[in-house]
């Protein structure tokens, strides 16, 4: 079997699908936390304030959810198809959210009408939010496993994404994002919209907290499964620690103010919620409730040797590229919002 | 209905709309970095507020078409999971590739191009201008290598068995460069070209129709006219490239774009015509063995027919597949005509003279997009009832977890979204183009303007 640094072409992948994902719920979470919590804002020069924040990045963030798409496509095909077919109802709508926010930003300061921006105000919010509770149940479902059959197809009822751990996990995430973008916000504005997204942001942590400790709770009590690697390993319970830890750390730097400290925490807080799943469910991709015989696995759902191999020769040139531009959009932006005539 | 049914119908009407928007925004970026150019070049300022506008109207029309892009990336796992599986290994890399080389590339200076006329120096704008015109053509490159793949597949071999069969990559850069890819990558490129560049002759001709912004109109059209031209002479090599490779590779399609039944003659060009399915004729104005001559130099050699295969390895709509063909063609042609005769009138210094032209280009933004649609239509279409050629039926490629009531309620979604969608977009684009691109109190068109602009015409 070919290797890359010691590690096989598949978990290598299964690594690099898994950073594409956390990438996107850093970058893109940070827009939907914003979308999540728009209507708290009441006036319009705040409202405006808080899209041209997320406006000039918010399409480079959405990137990596296509990039992360396509790669569980090349990498992992089984695992696209059967994941996409069985979640086809959650999916659809998560593409509607997608459209919906997508044209919300861009169609809102198009016509100066009160009702208009109103309309395109309540749609952004919901549109976020859904997408940010959306992630939220499909990964919570991938970590309970989900009814495949002997051939990997999907036997359950479509209505069964809505079970109470998945929409638990849903709360969560749209908690979790809430917060990741209030901090974002509060970095980019001032005055007196600063002042009220201080407090923000201290709800959300609050709502987050909670949230997390609930979901915590939950995933002891019901899904023994989670907990088996670390009970193996036991030196992995370093990630649940730095978890808390990370955690902690965004209350404390908000409370001395260093938003851009407390916008990192949160982002480290999510790679090791992304990193803590990850461990538990390798080398399975995709759980299958009825049998483990019938779980996909990072060996039996890959691609062919090959294409692993050019993928990550793929990847390899195309993500300095991308973290490169990336860095150069950010940079480019950076410092607190302020309108001109280009403005959303 | 049946879900093999429902599932094509929600994926033609998914993409076709997605369509509408890609082509506009390669074209129009292509248009807004020789805009952008010419300031850089010359200063002047109309130049600055030529591309400051357009990029207006790429933001509202790139928008879009992210939206819809992002759903057909999803749509082959949700409704076409055993396709997903079966092209996963050859067809998930390029869209892979896609994403991290030519998407993330425009999508990330999109952001500079739209909010960075303040942030950055005029070189670094521009450059972000070409970056993000770039990426959309990588885009159309990855996108186009996919598609074609599924019509002429190379350098893969097949693996397992029944639902587990799949294809996988034993050459890569076969698979990139099939057999079809770089003709008709060019010739997506080209339509693309077309559409933006018509796109800004319209707005241009509605304008000058107007005499509104006539300077600035008269200089847009120019460039766009250029543009328009060369793309539409460009087209016809192209064009003639991508129907020979489909005569050497797919022949069903080949007979059905001319509705060639009969194995043993020589193939007619048909101008115009219709097929009659049921008695397997075709009728129309033609070119006796024109299709014979176009493809083997011979005007008597004789071409596959439909007939030369069983009826179920045979397109099903062959009429449909027969007209949209016929007319990709008559537009191509037509657009030819157009901007060959005003770069005739423009050598002359009369191009702006006559408003009858003017007239036909302000609605002329709808005839490259109509080619670019009923081209895919008689493509994709022709390609049935494979949707990877002669290796995968389309029937066999559906998701097995899928009802059609499912499909029923995407399919529903989908279409009042887009139909809502596509309202606002219509709407939308239509006020900015009756702004304009600047306060119309700048004498811009005031008498000696035009005069002057008169002289330089």
């Amino acid at each position: 079997m070919a290797t890359f640094l010691g590690i096989d072409y598949q978990t290598c992948w299964f690594l690099l699908v898994g950073a594409v994902f956390t990438g996107y719920i850093i970058l893109d979470g940070f827009d939907l936390g914003a979308g999540a919590i728009h209507l708290f804002f009441n006036k319009e020069e705040s409202r405006r304030v808080a899209l041209n924040a997320i406006g000039p990045v918010w399409d480079g963030n959405e990137v990596w959810i296509v990039i992360g798409g396509g790669s569980l496509f090349a990498g992992f095909p089984e695992v696209y198809a059967t994941l996409l077919s069985a979640f086809y109802v959650p999916f659809m709508l998560f593409l509607m959210g997608v459209i919906f926010r997508a044209i919300s930003i861009e169609f809102r300061s198009k016509e100066p009408m009160l009702w208009w921006r109103k309309m395109w105000d309540i749609s952004y919010c919901i549109s976020s939010t859904l997408i940010a509770f959306l992630l939220g149940v499909i990964l919570g479902n991938v970590t309970e496993g989900i009814d495949l059959g002997p051939d990997h197809v999907f036997r359950g009822s479509f209505l069964e994404f809505l079970n109470p751990y998945a929409l638990l996990t849903g709360v969560t995430t749209v908690a979790l994002l809430m917060m990741h973008g209030a901090i974002y916000l509060v970095m980019k504005t001032e005055n007196r919209l600063y002042t009220k997204l201080t407090i923000i942001v201290k709800n959300t942590t609050i709502f987050f907290v909670i949230m997390i400790l609930l979901t915590s709770f939950y995933t002891l009590l019901y899904l023994p499964n989670m907990a088996i690697v670390i009970r193996r390993y036991p030196e992995l319970f370093i990630v649940p620690v730095m978890m808390v830890l990370a955690i902690a750390n965004i209350t404390r730097q908000i409370t001395k103010r260093k938003y851009l400290y407390a916008f990192i925490s949160s982002a480290v807080t999510i790679s090791l919620l992304m990193i803590l799943v990850a461990m538990e469910l390798y080398p399975n991709m995709l759980i299958s409730t009825q049998s483990a015989a019938n779980n996909l696995t990072v060996y039996n759902a890959c691609s062919s040797q090959k294409t692993l191999g050019i993928m990550l020769v793929v990847a390899a040139i195309g993500v300095p590229l991308v973290v490169g531009y990336t860095t150069f959009v950010f940079v480019t932006f950076k410092g607190k919002v302020k309108l001109d005539e280009m403005s959303y | 209905m049946d879900v093999e049914i429902l599932a094509r119908i929600q994926f033609a009407f998914t993409i076709a709309f997605h369509y509408i928007y890609p082509p506009l925004s390669i074209g129009l970026g292509l248009v807004m970095v020789i805009m952008e150019g010419m300031y850089l070049k010359t200063g002047q300022k109309i130049y600055e507020q030529m591309t400051k506008f357009f990029v207006r109207i790429f933001a509202l029309i790139f928008g879009i078409g992210v939206a819809t892009g992002i759903v057909m990336e999803f749509e082959f796992g949700t409704n076409w999971a055993v396709y997903s599986k079966y092209v996963g290994d050859v067809f998930g890399s390029a869209l892979a590739a896609e994403g991290i080389f030519a998407f993330a590339l425009e999508s990330g200076f999109l952001g500079v191009l739209l909010f960075g006329w303040n942030k950055v120096r005029p070189s670094v704008h521009f450059f972000s201008t070409v970056m993000v015109t770039l990426g959309s053509m990588f885009s159309a490159i990855w996108i186009v290598v996919a598609n074609s793949w599924q019509q002429t597949p190379t350098g893969y071999h097949i693996v397992g068995k029944g639902l587990h069969a799949r294809a996988e990559i034993t050459d890569f850069w076969a698979m990139v460069f099939n057999p079809s890819s770089v003709s008709r990558i060019s010739h997506v490129w080209l339509g693309s070209f077309l559409s933006g560049a018509f796109l800004v002759l319209s707005i241009s001709a509605y304008y000058l129709l107007r005499n509104r912004y006539v300077d600035f109109s008269r200089k847009a059209f120019r460039i766009a006219l250029i543009v328009g031209a060369l793309s539409a002479v460009a087209q016809l090599f192209v064009g003639h490239q991508s129907a020979d490779v489909v005569a050497k590779y797919q022949p069903a399609k080949l007979a059905a774009l001319e509705g060639h039944y009969d194995g043993t003659k020589a193939g007619d060009m048909y101008l115009i015509g219709y097929v009659d399915q049921k008695k397997q004729q075709t009728h129309g104005l033609f070119i006796p063995g024109g299709l014979s001559f176009l493809t083997k130099g011979d005007f008597k050699a004789p071409i596959t027919g439909l007939n030369n295969f069983k009826p179920e390895d045979r397109p099903g709509a062959i009429n449909f597949v027969f007209q949209t063909y016929h007319l990709m063609i008559a537009i191509g042609m037509f657009l030819i005509a157009l901007t060959f005769y005003s770069c005739y009138l423009w050598w002359k210094k009369k191009l702006f003279n006559k408003r009858w032209l003017l007239h036909i280009f302000s609605y002329s933004v709808l005839l490259p997009q109509l080619a670019n649609q009923v081209g895919w239509y008689s493509a994709e279409v022709g390609r049935q009832p494979w949707v990877v050629y002669g290796l995968l039926r389309t029937s066999k490629a559906l998701s097995q977890a899928i009802t059609a009531g499912h499909v029923i309620f995407s399919l529903l979604l989908f279409t009042w979204v887009y139909l809502v969608l596509f309202i606002l977009f219509i709407y939308l684009l239509n006020k900015k183009i009756k702004h304009g691109p600047f306060d119309e109190k700048n004498l811009d068109h005031s008498p000696r303007h035009i005069e002057m602009a008169d002289s330089l015409a």
